[in-house]
């Protein structure tokens, strides 16, 4: 299984390459991509000169082009393909239909991935997108459970990639508008969740308080780990009783799994966190990479707390993989 | 990730306009040596930045832009878009991506304020920077630049040997 790890600057980029990651996809600097923060992100050179750094080490590079495009202006999208096709970039994570068709015509001998932002949850689902514009690989959505991954690994007519750690959505992904609710913009178009602009965090006394636009999300107690500002992650008032509605703030690991996804056959595992440090990215790859040549040397090698550090709310979940509510 | 008492003791004393002669010249080097900082800080260059080194009670006051930074002690900064506050081991160490911000957020090592946008951006261009602060710094010694290096090399790797088994 190729471990797909995230870079959200060339120098992080190098630092996944180096750390072992058998690919690594980026993004450019707008909104063409589900991390368009500050600072962050490539410009057509600095992707151009990744992946040639990439293609040197045998690691292969994969561009997210992965929001829908605005209405009046495609030609930014279209652009942003076209520049990743330029830059010798081996693949093309994308989820909007309209331009998967511009990439299989223009660009046909470009993969392309299907984002986990299409929410492909279904093998007849995946099987028309392989049909109608040639992909070939979708990365399957955080819905599933582990068998109903296997299920779908069966019958797809393409490569798998699942996420095995990182960042967790609240398990709408393509299709949560609880960002743009709160601030007018989201992941989904805009390329952001709980944009930065509208993030703000204060003491009041020792609690720290985060509030996304008008609204509070949190207040953690003095050396309660926080999480991130998101509504999905907000703790509220419910029925008289403060608590996590939606979800509660923690990252998604299913490492525990990773002999069920080969024995599947999935064909890649993802670490979510363009938006992290370089830390974070060295280190999950690094450990991420230990478990898998355990894997392939038949031994156990597990360092759960390594990665809990690393984590939201320094927790872990294993998401709907491991499915215990209807 | 506190800094040795010792080495605590020994900074507190020093004066202020001592403290704002290295920093500056701590900025200047940084600067010179990776102008591409200000490509990914765009429009937040000329953001006020309150750096809060909680442990030795000291804020640094930075523009980007202007290539400046002053020194005050305490740790409330009533002039600032953004304050950034932490141990001077942890902020040293997110300079150099030795820790991952988001993770110290997390686990209460760092706080934020302020306008997160030029905080982010402030972020993510430093780490495209690798900064190497022995390196950095001890470029600016001339003929003297290997040596200074490497002491600076060793005091680091004492103090990340003292911060613990976190570092990347």
């Amino acid at each position: 299984m190729e471990l797909i790890c995230p870079a959200g600057t060339p120098a992080s980029f190098r630092d996944a390459v180096e750390a072992g990651a058998d690919a690594v996809y980026c993004g450019f600097r707008d909104e063409t991509n589900a991390r368009n923060f500050p600072g962050l992100n490539f410009n057509a050179q600095e992707l151009t000169e990744a992946a040639t750094h990439a293609r040197a080490n045998g690691v292969s590079t994969l561009v997210a082009i992965n929001t829908y495009m605005r209405a009046g202006a495609e030609e930014l999208w279209y652009r942003a393909v076209d520049n990743a096709a330029t830059a010798g970039a081996d693949a093309i994570i994308v989820a909007d239909l309209g331009l998967l068709a511009y990439a299989a015509e223009r660009h046909p001998a470009l993969r392309r991935h299907l984002s986990v932002q299409a929410a492909a949850a279904n093998v007849e689902h995946i099987n028309f997108l392989v049909d109608a514009f040639g992909i070939k690989r979708v990365v399957l959505p955080r819905v599933l459970t582990v068998a109903e991954v296997g299920a779908i690994c069966r019958k797809a007519r393409c490569e798998t990639e699942v996420f095995v750690f990182g960042g967790l959505c609240v398990m709408e992904e393509g299709r949560c508008s609880l960002s743009s609710y709160a601030t007018g913009k989201s992941p989904n178009m805009d390329g952001v969740c709980s944009p930065a602009s509208h993030v703000r965090y204060r003491q009041d006394g020792s609690d720290m308080v985060s509030e996304l636009g008008d609204f509070t999300i949190n207040r953690f107690p003095k050396d309660e780990p926080t999480g991130y500002p998101t509504l999905c992650k907000g703790r509220f008032v419910a029925g008289g009783t403060a608590g996590y509605v939606f979800e509660d703030p923690a990252s998604l690991d299913v490492l525990t799994h990773l002999e069920a996804l080969a024995r599947f056959g999935v064909s890649a595992l993802k670490i979510e966190g363009r938006q992290r440090g370089r830390a974070y990215i060295a280190q999950v790859v690094r450990e991420i990479r230990n478990r898998l040549d355990g894997l392939a040397a038949g031994e156990q090698r597990e360092d759960g707390a390594t990665l809990r550090k690393l984590s939201e709310g320094q927790r872990t979940t294993q998401g709907s993989y491991d499915k215990r509510w209807r | 990730m506190d800094l040795p008492r010792f080495v605590r003791l020994l900074l507190r004393p020093m004066p202020v306009a001592a403290i704002q002669l290295v920093a500056q010249a701590s900025l200047d080097r940084v600067v010179a040596r990776h102008p591409q900082l200000f490509d990914r800080l765009r429009e937040y260059e000329n953001r006020r930045f309150a750096i809060v080194a909680t442990d030795l009670g000291l804020c640094f006051i930075v523009v980007p832009r202007s290539r400046r930074v002053s020194v005050q002690r305490g740790t409330s900064v009533p002039k600032a878009d953004v304050r950034i506050a932490g141990s001077l081991l942890t902020l040293l160490s997110l300079a150099e991506g030795r820790l991952d911000g988001d993770a110290e957020f997390f686990a209460r090592g760092l706080s934020i304020e302020g306008d997160m946008e030029a905080a982010l951006a402030l972020r993510n261009a430093m780490e495209d920077c690798r900064l190497d602060l022995p390196t950095d710094l001890g470029s600016a010694a001339g003929p003297l630049s290997r040596p200074v290096e490497r002491g600076l090399s060793g005091i680091r790797s004492y103090l990340l040997s003292h911060g613990g088994d976190r570092w990347n």
